[in-house]
């Protein structure tokens, strides 16, 4: 196994450009997944601490999506508890996970394509509004405070990440590349403490992936937001993550910093292939 | 002695600088709107008074930030109410104002601050931030640096870094140890005290800074709002950069005078829906936005229903017929008043609604020539489009069109208090109140611009005409020559007829002290592209279409039809196309090859693609060539490819040579 980043396992640490992270903010133990007979993850752990950016890799078939499903709660494992702040989390259906400040994106997008990147971004806003069905269809009272805000927070999103020219645009008529960064902000919308995003570069060209890895970066540092990704360009992973989780055929084959991991055979062997004479 | 100078007038009501402009403004239209931005996609408004105490914060600021008088302070950013402050408020504290191109490399931009010296500078945010530390080490005089917008800075070394809201509020706290030194500062500036130095494009060698004292900008100021009788009640769209010389008359000069309203755009990509919603009442753009408009209207109404198309056609036809005159307050028949009120009704009022083009009072474009289709369909639209001609030396107002003499082929009579006069060779020099002071450490350009008794050298040549008074430009004088036949060789003449085609986007022409003519081509990839669309013609890339064998026939197409127009003109018969190429790659200005200001360096151009050139007059069928691209963030690549060298057909001349002899 590789060199576990053990000093670092609970306490917070300080990374290589100067940045402070802070403790342990969930912690996956001996996570076990099955589809019947299939073993989608075999007994992984590892942690996330608060204001990192930590990237799972691994090659195709890994286990990496499911992982992240796990932590969303879209899936429970059938061994192995997920703590999430210091407590042990029940298991939860995905909008209790949502409501506890974790939100997402896909890797293939999932957006309402019919409605304006306004709306798709308003609707991340969902777990913050309280006021009923009622209420919000008459727009009356509490509602119409709510959408003031929630629209308020929403445009300062708009503004953030650079889709002011296309709010009123339907989804549908969007280029790849800007649908992913609408999944970008719907999922920043819900202000989560915790932003899962599954391979939020793939298909892009280099500039869409430089533009994107840019956002990702001041998400990070503007809000301190702590960010789990799933990536396939190893040059993005490198240059954006503190801390990587490689996988295979869902067993753990490395966790450290991407020099670490860069240094690990077992990883050099899972991504080049090994010979077997 | 009255001739050795211009007549020195002393300040108009006593208002001989921008603060004090200001100052009036805020007590005259305290509670009116000064400045709107986009943000949040809500129009956020300050008024005259707010505006005051903003720029009055920041100007406090700049002297607890140790601002001398005298001092540059650098202002880079695309148009934000912040950054118009900034300007005002270095005025304010007796420093000179240096507005600079957002999107200049961070080589163009260490010359500009090398030249200046300024010690202050302001950026929009972290990408100018950026720039400016990338070449930071090459600036001797550099000091502090203020930007706007703080996200993505919280990790810089904040030394020499302040945020522009930090500053105002230190400006704030320091309110009762500096005003009196600002008030002082603000009292000393009279109108030969410099408002603004800008730099020149550069279409050959390196920007000028241009010094213009107050009593350029506001007396050119003055007397422009007074010739379109522009008020407080109007509206501008600022969204032209700031450092060019027009952008700073409009948004600063004519706004401060007059009390009128600067919109801000939230970002560039936004600036068609700002501009609807914002309706200006004056506006102004260059020929390219016009035509870019008119490509977007056309291909949308390809694609809409034969009927709408059919009454879109109709209509038009009828607009482009009496539309002018009505403009003009010509007579016109009942009937076809009647029918244009009916065209108002079911296609103009729509369609300038959806440009953002009704409310205009006024409309200027510069800078270029734009085509006469192009001019006309505004114009019988209904819009009161004009044309003008300046440059940054003149403050802007060289000649203007007056209401209803307005044409596509001049550029109108003298702008107020300006004198015109054309040399034996055709060069045009002109003196007025807004003749800049100097080019700045340039003596010597100064000296070979301007004479002693204030007649400054356009380096146009053109002439006036005899019926209207009205001034034609012919082309740079410099870009002026002879073939080797003898014949005149005015390569701009040609190129604008090409440009006036919907597909060309750029032509650059070649033939001088040659025996016949070239042109390098550009086409444009909106209406290419819609045609290829159209066609099922599938392209990757701008060089893929470039150089589909159906483009170049189109092309060719368009080149002979210029041909038999050129043949028409007895002077400028010689100048017609025999063989052309359309270029691999968009002339760009990261590349050097235009300026910022999306002029052509002709002599880079020329040079850099001197293989392809010689390629065109010596015969070959094609040459292959490999060019060097700069990209947007500064790194460089190169793209090779296989041009193909078209022959065009040209009119036989010799009557001409015949009279000639």
């Amino acid at each position: 196994m590789s060199d576990n980043s053990q000093d670092i396992s609970q306490g917070g640490y300080t990374t290589v450009d100067g940045r402070k992270i802070g403790g342990v903010m969930m912690e996956m133990k001996n996570i076990t997944l099955r589809f019947g007979g299939v073993v989608a993850i075999s007994d992984i752990s590892f942690n996330i601490h608060e204001g990192e950016i930590r990237a799972i890799i691994g090659p195709n078939g890994a286990g990496k999506s499911s992982m992240l499903n796990v932590i969303s709660g879209f899936y429970n494992p059938q061994e192995g508890e997920v703590w999430f702040h210091g407590a042990k989390r029940p298991n939860m259906r995905p909008y209790q996970v949502a409501e506890q400040g974790i939100a997402r994106t896909f890797q293939n997008i999932a957006l309402f394509e019919g409605m304006s990147v306004l709306d798709n971004v308003m609707t991340g806003r969902l777990t913050k509004m309280k006021s009923g069905m009622f209420a919000q269809a008459l727009w009356k009272g509490k509602a119409e405070q709510e959408e003031f805000e929630n629209r308020e927070v929403v445009e300062k999103i708009i503004d953030f990440l650079e889709i002011q020219a296309i709010r009123k645009t339907p989804v549908a008529r969007l280029p790849y590349g800007l649908k992913k960064r609408v999944e970008l902000a719907r999922a920043l919308a819900a202000e989560p403490k915790l932003l899962l995003l599954d391979e939020p570069m793939a298909g892009m060209n280099v500039e869409e992936k430089e533009d994107m890895s840019r956002f990702i970066l001041d998400v990070n540092d503007e809000f301190g937001t702590t960010i789990a990704l799933i990536e396939h360009d190893m040059g993005v992973v490198m240059d954006l993550s503190d801390r990587v989780v490689v996988m295979d055929y869902g067993r753990k084959i490395g966790d450290g910093t991407p020099a670490e991991v860069l240094a690990n055979q077992d990883v050099i062997d899972a991504y080049l292939g090994v010979s077997h004479d | 002695m009255a001739t050795t100078e211009q007549v020195m007038k002393p300040a108009t009501d006593g208002l001989a600088s921008i603060p004090a402009l200001l100052q009036r403004n805020a007590k005259q239209f305290g509670s009116k709107a000064a400045y709107r931005e986009k943000e949040y996609g809500i129009w956020q408004t300050w008024s005259w008074a707010m505006v005051e105490k903003e720029i009055e914060a920041l100007a406090l600021g700049f002297i607890n930030l140790g601002v001398n008088e005298g001092d540059f302070i650098a202002v880079i950013g695309r148009n934000r109410p912040y950054l118009y402050w900034s300007i005002v408020a270095a005025q304010s504290v007796g420093a000179v104002p240096v507005p600079m191109y957002a999107d200049a490399s961070a080589e163009e931009m260490a010359h500009v601050l090398e030249h200046s010296g300024a010690r202050f500078i302001i950026a929009e945010d972290q990408e100018q931030v950026d720039k400016v530390i990338e070449v930071q080490e090459s600036l001797h005089q550099f000091e502090h640096m203020i930007y706007l917008d703080p996200r993505g800075m919280r990790k810089y070394d904040h030394h020499q870094l302040h945020e522009f809201s930090h500053v105002q509020n230190q400006g704030r706290a320091a309110y009762d140890e500096f005003i009196t030194d600002l008030q002082e500062r603000r009292a000393k500036l009279n109108y030969d005290s410099t408002c603004v130095m800008l730099y020149t494009s550069g279409t050959t060698g390196k920007p000028k800074g241009v010094v213009l004292s107050n009593r350029n900008i506001i007396e050119s100021s003055k007397n422009s709002s007074e010739f379109d009788h522009l008020r407080a009640g109007d509206e501008i769209l600022a969204y032209l950069p700031m450092a060019w010389v027009g952008d700073f008359i409009f948004s600063i000069g004519q706004s401060y005078w007059t009390g009128f309203c600067v919109n801000c755009p939230e970002s560039a990509d936004t600036m068609m829906t700002d501009l609807r919603e914002i309706g200006p009442t004056y506006y102004f753009a260059p020929p390219r936005v016009f035509e870019t408009q008119l490509t977007t209207v056309m291909i949308r109404m390809e694609d809409a229903s034969p009927f709408k198309k059919k009454l879109f056609d109709y209509f038009m036809a009828h607009a482009k017929k009496v539309g002018p005159d009505i403009l003009d307050g010509k007579p016109v028949g009942m009937m076809d008043r009647f029918k244009y009120f009916l065209g108002d009704l079911a296609i103009y009022g729509p369609l300038k609604n959806t440009l953002g083009f009704s409310r205009i009072r006024v409309g200027y474009t510069a800078g270029e020539a734009i085509g006469p289709e192009i001019f006309e369909f505004y114009r019988s639209l209904g819009i009161n489009l004009k044309q003008l001609y300046g440059q940054t030396e003149s403050s802007v107002f060289i000649t203007v069109q007056p209401d209803g003499e307005v044409r596509a082929d001049t550029v109108g009579v003298p702008a107020p208090d300006v004198e015109l006069r054309i040399e034996e060779n055709g060069e045009i020099f002109y003196r007025g109140p807004g003749t800049f002071v100097e080019y700045y450490k340039n003596a010597k350009s100064t000296a070979d611009t301007k004479d002693a008794l204030g007649w400054v050298a356009t380096g146009d040549a053109g002439f006036i005409e005899e019926s209207s008074g009205h001034l034609r430009i012919i082309d740079r004088a410099k870009d002026v020559g002879q073939m080797a036949s003898g014949a005149l060789f005015a390569p701009k003449f040609v190129e604008n007829k090409l440009k006036f085609f919907p597909n060309i986007l750029e032509a650059v022409v070649f033939g001088n002290g040659r025996e016949t003519c070239t042109a390098f081509i550009n086409i444009d990839l909106t209406a290419v592209g819609n045609w290829a669309e159209r066609n099922n013609i599938a392209y990757a890339s701008y060089q893929e279409l470039a150089g589909h064998p159906q483009v170049l026939e189109t092309v060719r197409a368009h080149v002979e039809d210029v041909n038999k127009s050129v043949a028409q003109d007895a002077m400028l018969s010689g100048c017609q196309i025999h063989r052309f190429l359309i270029l691999h790659k968009e002339l760009d200005a990261d590349d050097g090859e235009m300026t910022r200001t999306r002029k052509v360096r002709r002599g880079i151009v020329e040079e850099k693609f001197s293989d392809l050139l010689v390629g065109l007059y010596d015969g070959s069928k094609t040459v292959s060539t490999v060019t060097e691209v700069t990209y947007e963030d500064g790194r460089k690549g190169s793209i090779s490819a296989t041009l193909t060298m078209v022959d065009a057909a040209v009119v036989p001349v010799t009557a001409h040579k015949v009279a000639a002899e």
